[in-house]
């Protein structure tokens, strides 16, 4: 198993619980999507497995190393062999596009080979090759501030693909793109996935999507998985309880209230 | 709600802070006035007219003769070396000091939005480091150099470095923290080192800033270079001071539209790089 969670819990430092009880294991070759209302802990999930947040309780194992046991520079090592589509490609403006793919592999290379690469890009080849596969290899020397959302977004996913990380984790990888384009994206995503032996694991919106591209989903709300199973055998009634808008006028207007009795002394 | 209500009059709850703090300042700024009797009617004073009218009646026509040009165009370069030099020994220390100062590479703030004991504690000291670099003024640098290296612009360049290298250093810091860390956060989060991170995700975002703010700094230098020239660190500022006692106005002046040239010359190269770089 590449991936074990053992009743992993997560509570942010304000004394909220995003996570709680999730017991997990995803093999090498699965592609797995999490679904779920805003909210339900999707994003937290995939930093918990991204090791940028160490779980509250519980016991994490990914690709077999407790993150919560490593040393500084163990981490350090593990955390190159891990890939995090952002939601928001996380790319500088003025950067260039093959600049910004190459960074993928930072957490590999040495400082010297990364400053030389400022300087004059080092593996040109190797960043096209994996644009091309999101038909961009033409915006290989475009700035990043030139491109549409759905293309940065396509730009941070090909930085991943570059990192070749052992595992793939993608948070919202096509919010930003126009149906037919996630569609595409998705499927090419997934075949990488399945061609490097590599687990997949995607949060999503858009629930026909996880259906279709996705032979596993995993359903979460408030916290908690409420069901995980193939995608064919995820029913009307599953999803009608996972997004059933309880508690959705009181919970949510509570910390709004609580923000503004607190502002007056805050904002100067 | 009741928030609201009960001050029917200020919409806005920021609006009385902000009225108090304008007050304060306000009061605080009069003892200031007070304090360094500021009294600009004495400038119009006629006896005082007379006294800076005669001394600026001297300073035209501007000196020209071959002789002086060459004087003038040799300082010129050694000022401008001063600084220089100056700037670039700064450099070379506050560039480490702000890597180390700034919180922009924390790893454990960026990724769990606290950061780690162990990297305040680093940060604090280098913090200080750089206070009192900058907290002498570069002129008292100069005066304790003179004396130990002798007259002559190797005082001045040492005094540039290190009272600027405290400078540079706090300013790059904040300069670090101040562009978007998502991309620093994305790099850290797939296990690249602080300094690569710094390079690929810092360093994009902030050069713009960096070297319009390290332009004027060194535009900063060549005025203080000057003023060092007054306590015998070579350059146009002992050469101004040479005029100035001899009553040679027409030679301060054509000092000063030196100057003057100089920083226009720093800001046009500062437009151009801001602009290469935008």
């Amino acid at each position: 198993m590449s991936i074990n969670l053992n009743g992993v819990g997560y509570i942010h430092p304000n004394g909220m619980r995003a996570l709680k009880d999730i017991n997990l294991s995803i093999a090498a070759d699965e592609q797995v999507a999490i679904i779920g209302s805003s909210g339900a802990g999707k994003t937290t999930l995939l930093k918990l497995l991204a090791t940028s947040l160490l779980a509250s309780s519980g016991d994490i194992q990914l690709l077999q190393h407790n993150p919560a046991q490593l040393r500084a520079s163990t981490l350090r090592r593990l955390r190159s062999r891990i890939g995090l589509i952002h939601q928001s490609p996380p790319l500088p403006p003025r950067q260039r596009v093959v600049t910004a793919v190459l960074a993928g592999r930072l957490g590999q290379w040495t400082l010297g080979r990364a400053c030389l690469s400022l300087c004059y890009p080092s593996d040109i080849e190797g960043a096209r090759a994996e644009l091309s596969q999101l038909d961009l290899a033409d915006k290989l020397f475009a700035r990043c501030d030139q491109l549409s959302g759905g293309q940065q977004q396509r730009i941070g996913i090909a930085r991943v693909l570059y990192q070749q990380p052992d595992l793939m984790l993608a948070d919202e990888p096509v919010s930003a793109m126009d149906p037919v384009l996630a569609e595409h994206t998705l499927s090419v995503l997934g075949s990488i996935a399945r061609e490097r032996g590599v687990p997949l694991i995607a949060s999503l919106h858009a629930v026909e999507l996880a259906l279709r591209h996705f032979p596993r989903v995993i359903g979460l709300r408030a916290g908690e998985v409420l069901f995980d199973k193939a995608a064919d055998a995820v029913s009307q009634q599953d999803l009608d309880a996972l997004y059933v808008n309880i508690g959705l006028s009181d919970t949510a207007q509570q910390p709004a209230a609580a923000i503004a009795n607190s502002l007056p002394n805050r904002c100067l | 709600m009741s928030v609201i209500s009960s001050r029917a009059r200020w919409q806005d709850p920021a609006a009385t802070p902000r009225a108090l703090l304008t007050l304060a300042l306000l009061i605080l700024l009069w003892p200031g006035l007070q304090l360094t009797e500021f009294r600009p009617q004495i400038l119009f004073n006629a006896q005082n007219r007379e006294v800076m009218g005669r001394f600026l009646a001297g300073f035209w026509p501007p000196e020209t003769s071959a002789d002086f040009l060459l004087l003038l165009g040799r300082a010129t370069l050694e000022t401008l070396a001063m600084a220089t030099a100056g700037l670039v020994l700064a450099l070379l220390l506050a560039i480490p000091l702000s890597l180390i100062a700034t919180r922009a590479l924390s790893i454990s703030k960026l990724l769990s939005g606290t950061p780690s004991w162990a990297g305040r504690f680093l940060r604090y000291p280098v913090r200080l480091v750089l206070v009192v670099l900058r907290s002498i003024p570069e002129i008292v640098w100069a005066l304790l150099f003179v004396r130990a290296v002798g007259l002559g612009p190797t005082a001045g360049v040492l005094a540039i470095a290190i009272t600027y290298s405290g400078m540079l250093g706090k300013v790059y810091a904040e300069i670090y923290e101040s562009v978007d860390p998502q991309p620093t956060r994305a790099l850290l989060q797939s296990g690249s080192s602080r300094l690569a991170a710094f390079l690929y995700g810092v360093l994009p975002n902030a050069a713009q800033e960096l070297t319009s703010y390290t332009l004027y700094r060194w535009e900063c230098a060549v005025r203080a270079s000057v003023i060092m020239g007054f306590v015998g660190a070579g350059g146009l500022g002992q050469m101004i001071d040479l005029s100035i006692r001899m009553f040679a106005g027409g030679e301060v002046v054509s000092i000063l539209l030196t100057f003057l040239l100089l920083v226009l010359v720093a800001d046009q190269i500062s437009l151009q790089l801001r602009r290469r770089l935008a």
